[in-house]
């Protein structure tokens, strides 16, 4: 099946509306408006966040929405990667080969307290969050998250695709240099902005 | 070897078969490994001939954190323990804190905690029962099981504000009573929403060709051999072990008597299957979500009215919410409570509380040397325990059966590992 | 209570261990909670549990569970290590515990896995997070922590927060990725 050309009559009811559609939205949002509609999800599911993440998966929030609904576990066939739970001393190593088979370009969510900072498992074997060990695109705060902030977190990934396009991980350096706005018609309190929208290039981690 | 001659079995002996075998890592970052498993398989072929799991990959020190938290804080880890039920590890943490202190609780608490506890129960099988048929290929099942979660999700969420880790108890109670209108909405859910569901369940698993053929007969135990290696729960009882704590060591409102007036236990049934094998499991859990939907509905009939928490004589209760913010008696009895160098003072010794969990018999050993934090808190953890037996149970099947016996024991890892 | 006549036979069938049942606790009012344990030398431990399991009066088909408590510091403890067998039995519906001391430095129980299947994992557990050796185990290795640390961390003496072995490891970076 080839695409129909722009402006070619309709032969066949829906799939052929659809590409118009979609080669329609390419021309107006550039080819980033599909890539961050297809992102490929790798679940790193350890613990409780996984079980969130299997929730968002699931019927009621419905994670095919946002096209990230492919979840897959080679970490050659995915371009996200969602560490969901407690990553310990045993698994690091694991963790950051998974990370390293990834193609570029490549995302990484950290979701939830504890892949963030160890939550509450201040403990021998838990890592302190895996920021220290690996790249890490986008935080999510909660133990375990709500699944409206797993989407969230989803939607900053989009942003950044939206921003950044495909840009490999080493030309994006370090950490994320992008602005989550505010819905409109919210205002954010004082210092918000000037932080953020600031010398972005001067502080790479905003 | 003699392709061209065809098969001759009499060329060959079994040691130079034995040469063929290769090495088949299975996880620890695979989908059908509930996480954090990895399974050293030797195969020859398609067939199993040796497993070696290895685990350990989500072992988080929650035992050695056990020796640093108050016996109320302790709840708030345990929630994470087996994340598929969070609300029966609390039920079975403070079962056993208050075996320690000896404390006899109260009537409407033995009924929330005995309602919760058995949603847990519900919860758990949904989402054990829908990956195991994610699992043998059915995605649908999946759905389905989740679609029927959210529903408790959404009553935890009414009753402690939170949607997953609840922490719902405390030392001598549990943190609030119900809000007006909860025990309508629970007696909604299991009369209106889950029994079609169960249905559909049945239907999809049960009645589906491919999944009868894949699950049974596979991952056999005996009922000796279930006993010997100290199976408990679904898993037992799918190979005829007669063995429910809720009824042999009956506790909550499973004990006659509950209300302190005289109530008779609550009636239920404990189903058994006699196969042993990975159908067995599923048909136990299905009717065991029956049954729990039954226990609920009793409770809720005959639930008792009163204080959710054990008077403060007793001196372990946390005081009310609003005796802390106006007045000054209650903020300093609070404080005492909870800080570092008072709170609650246990006697000295040692003492073992367990529960039926939905994976079966989760039980904690205390120790405490009468200090604020338990000396040692050990997990008796059904997964831990139930894992072991897996080797056993998939050597000479086939690969494409490893998930299906993996998914059948309902291994949750940090259970697991802890 | 049945426990007291599987005790009863325990002491009948080895009067010279003199097993003693104690309470495992017992309230600030006198009462205790029921569950008996009894102590047990380390070098008598097989021939007891055996009969334990085997004996009409006693029955523990089943190991519900084996731990170990380091008593490091604990008030009254003359031995370090107790490893405690929680013994159940389905068809009499009793529970004993068994509690076997050992102490530094080389803590050594020989393994009841010949008796009951179910004890394989557990003493692997308390391996290594104890260090206390089960002989004649079939498969004694590290089962929780990774292969490569040396220390017990359920031990007494071994810090909550570890010896920093949390932040032995390489980072990786974008550009090294």
């Amino acid at each position: 099946m080839g695409l129909t050309e722009q402006g070619a009559p309709a032969r066949s009811g829906i799939a052929t509306t659809r590409l118009d559609y979609a080669l329609d939205m390419i021309h107006r949002h550039g080819i980033n408006w599909a890539r961050k509609h297809s992102l490929w999800p790798m679940p790193f599911a350890t613990a409780c966040c996984g079980i969130e993440f299997m929730a968002v998966a699931a019927s009621r929030y419905d994670l095919a929405r946002f096209g990230a609904e492919a979840c897959r576990f080679s970490p050659r066939q995915s371009d996200l990667m969602i560490v969901a739970g407690r990553v310990v001393m045993k698994m690091l190593p694991v963790l950051q080969r998974i990370y390293t088979q990834m193609c570029e370009p490549k995302w990484v969510i950290s979701m939830g307290a504890c892949a963030s900072t160890g939550g509450v498992f201040d403990t021998y074997a838990v890592v302190q969050g895996i920021d220290q060990f690996v790249p890490v695109d986008v935080y999510l705060p909660g133990c375990p998250p709500r699944p409206e902030t797993i989407l969230e977190g989803l939607m900053a990934i989009q942003r950044i695709v939206r921003e950044e396009g495909v840009r490999s991980s080493s030309e994006r350096g370090h950490g994320l240099q992008m602005v989550i706005e505010p819905p409109p018609g919210v205002e954010m309190g004082p210092g918000f902005g000037e932080r953020s929208l600031g010398d972005r290039a001067s502080n790479p981690v905003l | 070897m003699s392709m061209a001659t065809g098969y001759e079995p009499s060329l060959h002996t079994a040691a130079e078969f034995g040469e063929d075998r290769w090495t088949l890592n299975f996880g620890p970052q695979h989908p059908a490994t509930h996480g954090t498993l990895h399974l050293q398989l030797e195969l020859d072929g398609e067939r199993v001939v040796k497993c070696t799991p290895h685990i350990g990959y989500l072992h988080s020190g929650f035992e050695k954190l056990g020796e640093h938290l108050n016996y109320n804080q302790y709840v708030v880890v345990t929630d994470r323990m087996n994340y598929c039920s969070p609300i029966c590890n609390n039920v079975a943490w403070h079962t056993a804190v208050e075996k320690l202190f000896g404390i006899e609780l109260t009537p409407r608490c033995k009924a929330l905690r005995t309602i919760v506890q058995e949603l847990g129960r519900i919860q758990d099988h949904l989402l054990c029962l829908g990956a195991q048929a994610l699992d043998v290929g059915g995605l649908t099942g999946f759905l389905y099981g989740f679609n029927e979660r959210e529903g408790i999700y959404d009553l935890l969420e009414d009753l402690c504000g939170a949607r997953f880790t609840v922490s719902y108890t405390r030392v001598g109670g549990v943190v609030r009573d119900c809000p007006d209108g909860w025990t309508d909405q629970v007696l909604h859910y299991l009369r209106e929403v889950l029994p079609p569901a169960i249905r559909d369940f049945e239907a999809l698993l049960i009645r589906n060709r491919i999944f009868v053929e894949r699950c049974q007969g596979i991952g056999v135990i005996s009922h000796d051999d279930a006993i010997n290696w100290s199976l408990t729960g679904p898993v037992a009882r799918a190979s005829g072990v007669k063995r429910d704590l809720r009824k042999d060591e009956p506790y909550l409102c499973f004990e006659d008597g509950w209300d302190g007036r005289g109530a008779p236990a609550v009636d239920f049934k404990v189903p058994i299957a006699t196969t042993g094998d990975v159908m067995g499991r599923v048909l136990v859990r299905l009717e065991e979500m029956r049954q729990s939907a039954r226990i609920i509905e009793q409770v809720i009939q005959r639930m008792p009215d009163g204080p959710v928490m054990v008077l403060p004589e007793q001196d372990v209760a946390l005081p009310d919410k609003r005796e802390i913010y106006f007045s000054i008696e209650g903020l300093i009895h609070h404080f005492e409570k909870i800080m570092t160098n008072k709170g609650l003072e246990p006697p000295v010794g040692e003492a073992y509380g367990a529960i039926e969990a939905p994976n079966g018999e989760l039980g904690f050993y205390l120790v405490s040397d009468g200090g604020n934090c338990a000396y040692r808190a050990r997990c008796r953890p059904p997964s831990f325990i139930n894992y072991q037996v897996y080797p056993v149970l998939i050597e000479g099947h086939q690969i494409s059966d490893v998930v299906a016996v993996l998914g059948s024991l309902n291994i949750i890892a940090a259970e697991l590992d802890r | 209570m049945a426990v007291a006549e599987a005790i009863a036979a325990l002491q009948e069938r080895f009067p010279e261990l003199g097993l003693a049942p104690q309470p495992l606790v017992r309230y600030a009012d006198g009462r205790d909670s029921g569950q008996l344990w009894v102590r047990v030398p380390a070098d008598r431990l097989l021939e007891v549990a055996r009969f334990a399991r085997d004996d009409e009066r006693c029955r523990f088909e089943q190991l519900c569970d084996l731990t170990c408590v380091d008593y490091l510091n604990y008030p009254d403890a003359a031995d370090r290590f107790g490893v405690v067998y929680s013994l159940l039995s389905l068809s009499q519906r009793h529970r004993l515990w068994l509690k076997v001391f050992v102490n530094d430095p080389e803590p050594v129980v020989p393994s009841v896995t010949r008796i009951w299947k179910g004890a394989e994992w557990p003493e692997r557990e308390v391996f290594d997070l104890f260090g206390i050796r089960f002989e004649g185990h079939p498969d004694l290795r590290r089962i929780l922590c990774p292969e490569g640390i040396e220390d017990h961390p359920l031990r007494k003496d071994y810090p909550l927060r570890g010896r920093g072995e949390r932040e032995a490891f390489v980072p990786i970076d974008r550009e090294t990725a």
